[in-house]
């Protein structure tokens, strides 16, 4: 028996194997892409806590993992799931690949295109290109080259000039992979027109017992005077590992919400890059994260204003109990001639128990001037004059801390204005809070 | 009805109150006054059952029970009621949820049903009109960017709803100007009645002509020094605190 037989398989030759098969298996105009991709990817390898952009997040976990491609899920179960309840558009994924039984797009207004990419022979997946080559994001660069080497799929969502979408369209990104180290790459494009406006909520979550990499890209980007409202709700399988990157660029006049809610994942990470192009734009990045146990939510926000008289609104609030870890990094550059920025940053943690950690880092660019830039950060315990006041009313402890915490993450939750969402995630949200026995002192 | 003995009360290694005597009957209005840092706010904390303070010595009795002994939430359903000098801001809190969730949990102590909040919102209607308070206020979160004077008034309507027995109004006047004075001491004097007592601190006289005690205390020091009728509020005024603290040591 030949000595290279008797080895074991290390999972970078796994890895290496898959995309061989990814690679041949890409059009033409792709191959090129995922190559140079891998090439990167293996460049970089995995970041270590040494890099600063993840200095408190280590990915321990995940290089522990043997990561290979998911092969095709067979079906999820929809029925009980978040927001299903909701009309309007809806993509769902399993695995990384698209379901289209349990998929409804419906009639869309004219010029509206909403699908998904790997079905779209039309060539309009080279839309993709640029996205696919950008390195904008240094933050992310490893996992956004890994993502581009394998991204099995995703959404595209087209939405012309003009044009009003009341009902959000749904995304749905479902891992039931039984097997450990499945490796999930999908890649979403969002493109709404000036003057338009549009709702999409991306649910990424797990269906498995197993541990697995769920690594998406989501580019969102909106003409003049666009009004987009996106909303990431995070509630992946206890052993999951998500990794997701947002690039969200602004037209002139436009405005982007974003909300990240993440509930779920052994190790949630979620970068977010924000350009705000054109003059005038505004941009609101909004997050809740709750975590328990040895659960770690990272947010490394980069919010960069390139344009004159835009806004910015980090508002960042977290619920960290047992060993947990929350971690917010929010870096915000102004450019040079961007006058009258208005850049305002919060991360507010609470601490339910002495061994839960936040770790909290504003970094502040600023290369032009008239400019208003403020953050702060709070990590601490419930207050104690607040659960006094209620308790002088009347009001006992137990349901003074309830009614502290609920309006800890009601603060975020209130600024989702697509209603029927924000009413099941106030709901879900606090049926979540519940469930823990630390809410009671 | 109140029974304050010999209290003596203070923060890590440091005495704030040192020896308190304090009777207060049902129908009776007592006012506190005293130089700033006497230990006012510490003593109306105290009755409230705020968390920090030692205790060394003496005791205080509420209606025969030891206060001292219940939780702050124990204390507000036997009916005692602080009015904060400084209300705390509590965002997210919608104010008319906390005073519906406030005067529930009183109804459920004393073994009434629950207001629905149709039932709720038209007795506060029948509040805040009372205390002229913008019902717009009811929206937001409990004090969260109230002025001054609203979250004293907010306070009153607290009261108003909750309907305490013993009412400690920590310088509700503080803030106010004349007309919103007028209007928290007519609230305060409607809650008056037999069966209640207000135990009224503050700086100024002017209060004391809407809300006229029976009792005026001094407050020096961590002590009562000083007792009289309310021509005492008028005579402190007039002179200050000095002439009281210089004397020997006198009650009425
Ligand atoms: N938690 C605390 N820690 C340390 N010192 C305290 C604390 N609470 C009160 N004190 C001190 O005790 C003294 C009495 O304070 P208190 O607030 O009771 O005064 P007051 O009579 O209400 O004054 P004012 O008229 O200014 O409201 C002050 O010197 C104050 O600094
Ligand atoms: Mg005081």
């Amino acid at each position: 028996m030949p000595a290279t037989l008797t080895a074991p398989i290390r999972p970078a030759d796994q890895l290496a194997a898959a995309f061989a098969r990814q690679h041949q298996s890409s059009p033409a105009w792709l191959q090129p892409i995922r190559q140079a991709a891998w090439t990167r990817f293996l460049e970089l390898g995995l970041p270590t806590t040494r890099d600063e952009d993840w200095r408190f997040t280590n990915l321990a976990p995940l290089s522990a993992l043997p990561l290979a491609p998911a092969s095709q899920g067979s079906s999820a179960n929809l029925r009980e799931v978040v927001f299903a309840t909701l009309s309007g558009p809806c993509l769902v994924f399993v695995d990384g690949h698209y379901a289209p039984k349990l998929s409804e797009i419906g009639a869309l207004p004219p010029g509206v295109r909403i699908g998904n990419l790997a079905a779209t022979a039309s060539g309009e997946e080279r839309a993709l290109a640029p996205s696919l080559q950008s390195r904008a994001s240094k933050q992310s660069a490893a996992f956004d080259s890994l993502n581009a080497a394998f991204f099995t799929d995703g959404a595209l969502i087209h939405v012309p000039d003009d044009v009003v979408l009341e009902a959000p369209i749904r995304l749905y990104n479902i891992t039931t992979s039984p097997d450990a180290g499945s490796m999930i790459n999908l890649r979403h494009l969002i493109q709404v027109g000036a003057r338009s406006r549009a709702t999409v909520i991306e649910s990424c979550l797990g269906q498995t017992d197993a541990a697995y990499l769920n690594n998406s890209v989501t580019e969102l980007s909106t003409g003049a005077g666009a009004r987009v409202e996106h909303l990431k709700f995070q509630d992946e399988a206890a052993a999951g590992i998500h990794v997701s990157s947002l690039r969200l660029r602004l037209a002139q006049g436009s405005h982007a919400a974003h909300h990240s809610l993440a509930l779920g994942a052994r190790l949630a990470r979620n970068n977010i890059l924000a350009r705000l192009e054109g003059e005038g734009a505004d941009c609101l990045l909004n997050g809740l994260y709750l975590a328990v146990g040895e659960q770690l939510m990272d947010h490394h926000m980069v919010m960069e204003h390139a344009s004159p008289r835009c806004d910015s609104r980090e508002f960042f609030n977290g619920i960290l109990d047992d060993q947990s870890r929350g971690v917010f990094h929010g870096r915000i550059h102004v450019h040079p001639g961007a006058v009258k920025t208005d850049a305002k940053q919060t991360n507010r943690n609470l601490l339910l128990s002495d061994e839960a950690t936040a770790n909290t880092k504003p970094q502040l660019e600023i290369y032009a001037d008239d400019v208003k830039c403020t953050h702060g950060a709070t990590v601490g315990q419930m207050n104690p004059e607040q659960l006094f006041y209620l308790q002088a009313r009347g009001i006992d402890l137990d349901n003074a801390r309830r009614m502290l915490m609920h309006a800890f993450a009601g603060e975020i939750i209130e600024r989702i204005a697509c209603l029927p969402a924000r009413e099941e995630l106030d709901q879900l949200v606090w049926n979540r809070l519940e469930q823990n026995p630390h809410i009671a002192a | 009805m109140l029974e304050i003995k010999n209290l003596h009360a203070g923060v890590e290694g440091r005495q704030i109150l040192k020896g308190i005597h304090l009777s207060i009957q049902p129908g009776e209005v007592h006012a506190v006054m005293g130089p700033n840092g006497s230990g006012k706010s510490t003593l109306a904390q105290l009755l409230a059952g705020r968390a920090g303070y030692t205790i060394t010595a003496g005791e205080v009795l509420y209606e025969g029970q030891d206060l001292l002994d219940m939780d702050p939430e124990e204390r507000a359903r036997a009916g005692v009621f602080l009015a904060f000098q400084y209300p705390v801001e509590i965002p997210g809190v919608n104010t008319t949820y906390f005073l519906r969730t406030a005067v529930n949990a009183m109804r459920k102590h004393r073994g009434q049903a629950p207001l629905d909040a149709v039932k709720f919102l038209s007795l506060m209607r029948e509040k805040i009109k009372l205390l002229e308070l913008d019902e717009s206020l009811l929206k937001r979160s409990v004090n969260e960017g109230f002025s001054g004077g609203e979250k004293k008034r907010a306070e009153i309507l607290q009261m108003a709803l909750l309907e305490p027995r013993l009412a400690v109004l920590d310088e509700t006047d503080s803030g106010l100007d004349i007309d919103a004075l007028k209007v928290v001491a007519r609230g305060v004097n409607r809650l008056k009645t037999p069966q209640t007592a207000q135990l009224v601190i503050t700086h100024y006289q002017r209060l004391l002509d809407h809300i006229i005690p029976d009792y005026v205390h001094v407050l020096h020091d961590g002590c009562i020094v000083k007792s009289g009728g309310k021509e005492l509020a008028l005579e402190l005024e007039e002179r200050g605190y000095d002439w009281i603290v210089k004397s020997p040591l006198q009650t009425a």
